[in-house]
Formats: C-alpha cells, structure tokens, sequence
C-alpha cells in the first residue's frame, strides 16, 4: 500500500507542507448514502485520514427483536438493508429455521432463490446507480431506478409492499405469486437484458470512469480477509467465497442444483458464461473498478438464477405450505447463520429459550465490516476519491446501524 | 441611434449617448438573461428526456416553458442566508461579480453583421478577459463563505480556470490569425459565403483546434465533466453551497451566461458566426440593398443563425453534462497541461505553416492567396485608422444605428 502512494504521481511536493484541515463529510451530505459521517484530515485535496463516525441511523433493532417473537421481527429486518429487504428476510427465516430445524417445502424453497434474487439485483442496480452518482453522473441513476422499479412492481404484486416487504418469513413465504406473474417477470428479464449493455457503455467501460476508479482503493486479498469484508467487496478483491456455495447447508441446499458461477476473477479472468466487457488495462484486482464490475456481473447471474428458478417453480407441484404461527416457541439452543446478501454477508445470530420470543437476537452487518476498510483504502487518496472508495464498498446505513 | 437623438430630437450630446447606451444595455441584458431562462428550462427538459423522465410538464403549459421563471419567483421569495462567519462584504459581492463579468463580455459578442453591443477592435481580447473574470466571484464566494467546502471548491475554480486560460488562448488566437483581425465582427465577416469558408473546415488544424477549444470552454465555464467547483458528490456545492435564493440564481445566470458566450464565440470564430452554410442571403440577392426591408431581414437571419449555432453549443454541453461523469481535478489538470496545451499549440504552429506554404488550400484554383492573407493584413492596417474613427463618432450600438437608420427612413 505504501509503495503505492510512494509511486503515484498525483501526490507531489511532500515538502511543502500545509496545515491540516478538518473536514466533517456528511451526516448531511449528498454523497454518503444516508446518514455516514467522515471526519477526513485533509491537506489540500489530499485526504491523510478517514474516520467513518457511525451510528446516526441506531434504531436498536436487535433489542426489539428480543421483545417480539422471531416472525414479528421479520418486519425489522426490512429496515436494515432496506435495498434487499427480501434478502434481509430470508437471512432471518433461514436462521430461525436452521434453529427450529424446519425445512420449507420444495415450491417455497424455489420461490425463495426467485425472490432473493430478483431482490439482488435491485440492490446491486441501486449500488450501480449511486455509484456513477458518486462519479458525478446522475443519469446512469435514474436508468438504474427505472429497472429497479420493475423489479418492486413485480414484488408489489407478489406481496403489495415495495420497500418493506417482509415477504419471505419464518416457514415459508406470506402468499404465493398471482397468477401471470412469471409471465411478466420473464417479460422483465427478457428486456432487461440488453439494457446491461447500456449500463456497460455508461459506466463500466467508459473512458471517464475507468480513469476514476480503475486503480483507486486497492483492497488486497489479504485486507480484505483480515477486515471481514464480504460480497462483492472480497470477490472484487479475487477472493473466492460466495454464500451460496459455500455457506452452511441450510443455505446452500436451497440453491441445491442451481447452476452458477462465483462472479470472482480466477486465473486472471472472470468467468466466461456471458460476454462481458474487457478489463481495462489500468484496473488492478482489488480496485473500485473490479468491485463495480463484480456486481454488474453478479446481476446477470442473478437473472440466470432467475430463470433456472422459474423454471423449476413452475414445475413444481403441490402447495406453497403455510408459514408458521406468529407465536411459534422456539427451542432452547442457539444458532447463527450467514447468508449472502448483496452487499455482503449477513449474519443472524439468536438463542431461543424455549418461548416464542428469542432470549438474544444479533445482526453480523456485512456493510459495518465493509465501511472498516474505507480508512485504509482512503489514506493518502484525493477528496473526490472518497465517494468514489466509500461507493464502491456499496453500503448501506440502516444495515450498519441496525 | 445617438445621432437621431442628437440631430432630430436634439438632445444633448452626452444624454444622446447615456440613452443610447442605456438602450443597447436593457437589450443585451434581457436577451441574454431571457436566454439563460430559456436554456435552464431547455436543460431541465433535456436532462430529462435523456434520463427517461418528463421533466416540467404543467408550469405554463403543456411543455412547461414557464417553469424557470416559477423557479426565479421562488427563489426571489427565499430567505437571504448568510453564515455567521462570512465575510458579509465579499459574500454579497460575489455573485454580481460573477454575474457581471459574465454578461459584460456580452458587449464586444456580434450577433449579426455590425449588430453589436460596441464593435471592438479587440473584441476577442476583451471578450476572452472579460470572461475570466467570473473566477474573481466564484474565488470570492467560496472564500467567503466560511465554509470548508466552499474553500475547496474556490480552489480548484482558481486552479481550473487560470490553467485552462492558456489553452484556451491558443485556440482563439488561430482564428485572429486567420482573419488577421481581433475584431469579431470582421472575423465574422471573413467567413462569409458557403460552409466551406468557415475556419472549422479552412484546414485539418482548425479542425482539430476547434474541437481543443471546445473542451478547454466547457472547462473554463464549469461545466460537466470539469464542474470540478461544485462538485456536488464531493463538496456538497462547492463554491455555492452556503448561497441561497436571489444570490444563488445569480451565479446559476452567470454560468448559463458564459455557456452561451463561449458557444457564440466558438460560432463567431469557427462556425462561421451569422453566416449560414448556405449564402442564402446573396443568392436571393437581399444584400445588393434593392429593397428596403433587406439589410435587416438579412441581419435578422444573421442573428437567427448565430443564435441557432451557439444553442447548439449549449445543447451540446448539456448532453455532454448528462452522460458523463466527473473528472478528477488531477485529471483535469492533466488534460489540460498534458493534453490540450500542446495539442493547441501544436495546432498552431500547423495553421501558421498552413498559411504561409498552402494559403490556397489543397484544391486548385483556392480562393486565399498568399498576396491575398497578405492584403487582408494590409487591409486592416488601412482600415484601422477608420475604425477608430468610426468609434469614436460612431460608438452606439449597432441596433441603434439600425434603429437610427430606421427613424430617417
């Protein structure tokens, strides 16, 4: 890392030394994705330090969840990551579950993979847009938003919520889709699917943005690992552990016979199954470029997944199953689960007591692990580099403050 | 028009020309301030049409064309804000520096032969000077605003615009040289007759060099991908974050102001400023003066040209600004110092050597000739002690020699 800001041409004059000024980035400020606040030590446009201050957005979620019993909290976990809501749900119903051990019926099982998915897209669309917001273009923005919007109209219909679904729960699922809906969600895919493209020309390979992320906040692998960063933060880094493959069974049976490919680069390349942009010459793995592009590729494994799980759905016979009661007692033990989220891992961990309501409830964020590297990869780059290191780390507050 | 006040009205001399110029004054500033509404409302629906949006649709309308000047009425009705530890002096001052700066520049801008606010014998010098002053207010706003943002972006304006001025020089000075003058209008004129007299297309250096210039203006105005100083990603709003209401408007007119000043001037110096790509004007023979109506349809044209081909540049900075994302400012320094600096000056040395071995172009039988550029250096020399002259006694504006015109008709 040193020998990085020794050799990087931007930084000159080292003898010339101002005073150092203190800046508050955020809680109010357009680029910190809610309510962040960065205390940098800045000289000139040079930024020494980065201090993430955290804690602006505590709701203390996890001391509630000790006084409702487990599918209550479900609604809970819509607000932490209130971009993959869905993803949220399923992290807590999977955990619950694998204390309970309950297993889901087949249909509920493939419905789940189908949700969780189309819901990991979403986020990663947003993290797409805020990304080129960060950069200073607002368009690819509102071209993210707009797919994303068909994405919550899809999940409006299935659950009649767009932000907090609380859709996937302990058991199950609240409702099964209405009929027609796959039909429309293959109409979403089909014409999504070009749109990449767009998103690719806009942002991905644009001369503008490569020269603005392409070699900034370099994670190591071996950073990454020692931070705890999970998700596209790690595989951008060439580490590679994805969830759902990798995680515990529970987990991992539910996308048992799922064909997908970990979006890491191996081998000096990514995998081949679609055609992707090339990598530019000026990317180094681990750099804001290849986080970026790790989720854009993860958004069209995610449409394939998509699709092996409409398929399989729609074959499937027999009913969705009810979930189960609200007040259902849970059995003495513990469990802790983590599930991969689009932002990264996400961890729940709870202690049942024998009644309804868990003794303990704790959340493992993975943004909270993520935004901890921000300071190592921020030291000695530019003002604007800032948003542009913090944004590809794509985090969320609510996740982190819980 | 001051001749008229003072021969047929009888004015006396001095209020003859406090009138006229008050006159010429009220008509650039409201042609251009109404322009600066129009092209915030063209951006909006831009803007929006770019990002799959409507944009305004209901103030004023189906296209919601009054929609910048609901927003003027509001901004008009906010509270003045001021921080508590500004400089209250220079933070008031600061956006009618910019402002002024801005559409002062204005005066020496033709808009059709001879329609100018005050034709200029250096009209390209005191526009370009003019110009560079707006970065006085943008300085001042952002030191005094007493924000730390405010200060970073002030910076990097200062540092942005002054080193962009060097390029942006050199690329105005090609078109001078070419025409031998720095008046615009007689640069305007020097391109008269089809589009191939234009000095974008008068050889490969000119070429190239105007496209320099265009960035090294869009850079120089602040505008996307160079807005460096307000950086709203990054400093909140730079320079202008602590500005609001009327203050604020102001340097939002200013910005729009030098768009559209640095699309005319591209216009002016390269696109064959009033001229149209086709002489319409002479070949339905409205120049020889037959009919009466003739010299101003002719100039009304010239305006509408000028004004379609400097909307243009605006549109083009717009859709610019809506795809693309920012620079970094060690990146706008580069492009600037590293890429634009010697392409300009590379540019022109290759259209100084251009006119002094091929001053006919490439084709037979060219129009320009090495006795001719030298003739057109001659002629200005000559014409000079005329101008001045001219100036002097002659020193209203433009329309209102039209308007005079016109009163003795």
């Amino acid at each position: 890392m040193s020998q990085v800001i020794e050799e990087d041409q931007r930084i000159i004059e080292f003898d010339v030394r101002t005073d150092e000024m203190l800046v508050n980035m955020g809680p109010q400020h357009p680029s910190t994705h809610g309510v962040l606040r960065l205390v940098l030590r800045t000289d000139g446009e040079i930024v020494s330090e980065l201090e993430p201050h955290i804690g602006y957005l505590h709701r203390c979620a996890e001391k509630i969840g000790e006084n409702l019993t487990a599918r209550q909290w479900i609604p809970y976990t819509d607000r932490m990551d209130y971009l993959a809501a869905m993803n949220m749900n399923l992290g807590w119903s999977l955990a619950v579950e694998k204390l309970m051990q309950y297993e889901v019926s087949e249909k509920a099982r493939h419905l789940r993979v189908l949700i969780a998915e189309l819901g990991r897209i979403a986020s990663h669309l947003v993290g797409m847009g805020a990304y080129g917001l960060d950069l200073g273009t607002f368009s690819p923005f509102l071209y993210a938003f707009r797919e994303r919007e068909k994405i919550l109209d899809l999940f409006e219909e299935a659950c009649g919520a767009r932000l907090t679904y609380s859709y996937i729960t302990v058991g199950g699922l609240t409702a099964d889709l209405p009929p027609g809906w796959l039909q429309r969600c293959e109409a979403f895919l089909e014409q999504f699917e070009p749109i990449i493209r767009e998103y690719h020309t806009l942002l991905t390979t644009n001369a503008i943005f490569v020269k603005r992320t392409a070699g900034i906040g370099v994670l190591s692998p071996e950073m990454a690992v020692d931070y705890g960063c999970t998700g596209p933060v790690l595989r951008g880094s060439g580490v590679d552990i994805d969830m759902r493959r990798d995680g515990e069974s529970i987990y991992t049976a539910m996308y048992d016979g799922y064909a997908f490919e970990v979006a890491v680069m191996k081998d000096g390349h990514y995998p081949r199954d679609h055609e992707y942009p090339a990598v530019p010459v000026d990317a180094v793995l681990g750099d804001c470029w290849h986080r970026f592009f790790v989720r854009m590729l993860e958004v069209v494994q995610s449409m394939d997944l998509v699709r092996q799980a409409i398929d399989r759905y729609s074959r499937c016979k027999g009913p969705l199953g009810e979930p189960l009661k609200l007040a259902e007692k849970l059995p003495a033990g513990d469990a802790y689960l983590e599930t991969e989220c689009p932002k990264g891992q996400m961890g729940f961990y709870l202690v049942g007591d024998g009644s309804a309501i868990p003794w303990r409830v704790r959340a493992r964020s993975s943004s909270f692990s993520n935004l901890a590297v921000a300071p190592e990869l921020c030291r000695g780059c530019l003002i604007a580099d800032v948003p542009a290191v913090v944004g590809s780390l794509d985090i969320v507050m609510g996740e982190i403050d819980r | 028009m001051a001749e008229f006040l003072m021969n047929t009205v009888g004015l006396p001399t001095w209020l003859a020309w406090s009138v006229t110029a008050g006159v010429a004054a009220f008509l650039i500033l409201n042609v251009i301030a109404g322009g600066a509404l129009v092209f915030i409302w063209a951006e909006r629906k831009i803007a929006a049409r770019i990002q799959d949006r409507l944009g305004p649709t209901r103030t004023g309308g189906r296209f919601g064309w009054l929609q910048s000047l609901a927003d003027g009425i509001k901004l008009l009705a906010k509270e003045d804000l001021m921080p508590d530890g500004a400089d209250t002096l220079l933070f008031r001052l600061a956006p009618y520096v910019s402002f002024c700066a801005s559409f002062c520049a204005f005066i020496a801008m033709p808009f059709a032969f001879d329609v100018v606010g005050q034709r200029l014998n250096v009209g390209v010098f005191f526009v370009i000077a003019v110009l560079g002053l707006e970065v006085f207010g943008v300085i001042l706003a952002g030191y005094a605003s007493a924000s730390k943002w405010s200060l970073f972006g002030a910076m990097r304006e200062a540092a942005q615009v002054v080193s962009y001025e060097v390029p942006l020089g050199m690329c105005v000075v090609v078109p001078v040289m070419l025409a031998g003058s720095m008046d615009l209008v007689t640069i305007g004129e020097k391109q008269a007759g089809w589009l191939t007299n234009w000095y974008l297309f008068h050889d490969p250096f000119t070429f190239v060099i105007f496209w320099v210039y265009f960035t090294c203006a869009v850079a120089s105005v602040n505008r996307a991908p160079f807005d460096l100083a307000e950086a709203e990603s990054e400093l909140v709003a730079g320079f202008h974050t602590e500005y609001s209401g009327l203050r604020w408007s102001f340097f939002f007119m200013a910005e729009y102001g030098s768009m559209f000043l640095v699309s005319g001037l591209a216009a002016v110096l390269f696109l064959g400023g009033w001229n149209g790509p086709i002489p319409i004007a002479e070949l339905a023979g409205w120049s020889d003066g037959s009919a009466v109506t003739a010299p101003y349809a002719v100039r009304l044209l010239g305006c509408a040209n000028l004004l379609a081909k400097a909307t243009v540049g605006v549109l083009l900075m717009m859709w610019i600004r809506w795809t693309l994302p920012r620079l970094r400012i060690d990146q706008v320094m580069t492009t600037c110092l590293k890429y634009c600096t010697p392409i300009a000056a590379a540019m022109f040395a290759g259209v100084m050597l251009w006119q002094l071995f091929l001053p006919g172009g490439l084709l037979p039988g060219g129009r320009r000739t090495a006795i001719a550029v030298r003739e057109g250096w001659l002629e200005q020399a000559v014409e000079k002690p005329e101008d001045s002259s001219a100036v002097s006694t002659d020193a209203g504006s433009s329309v209102s020699q039209q308007l005079a015109g016109v009163a003795e008709r």
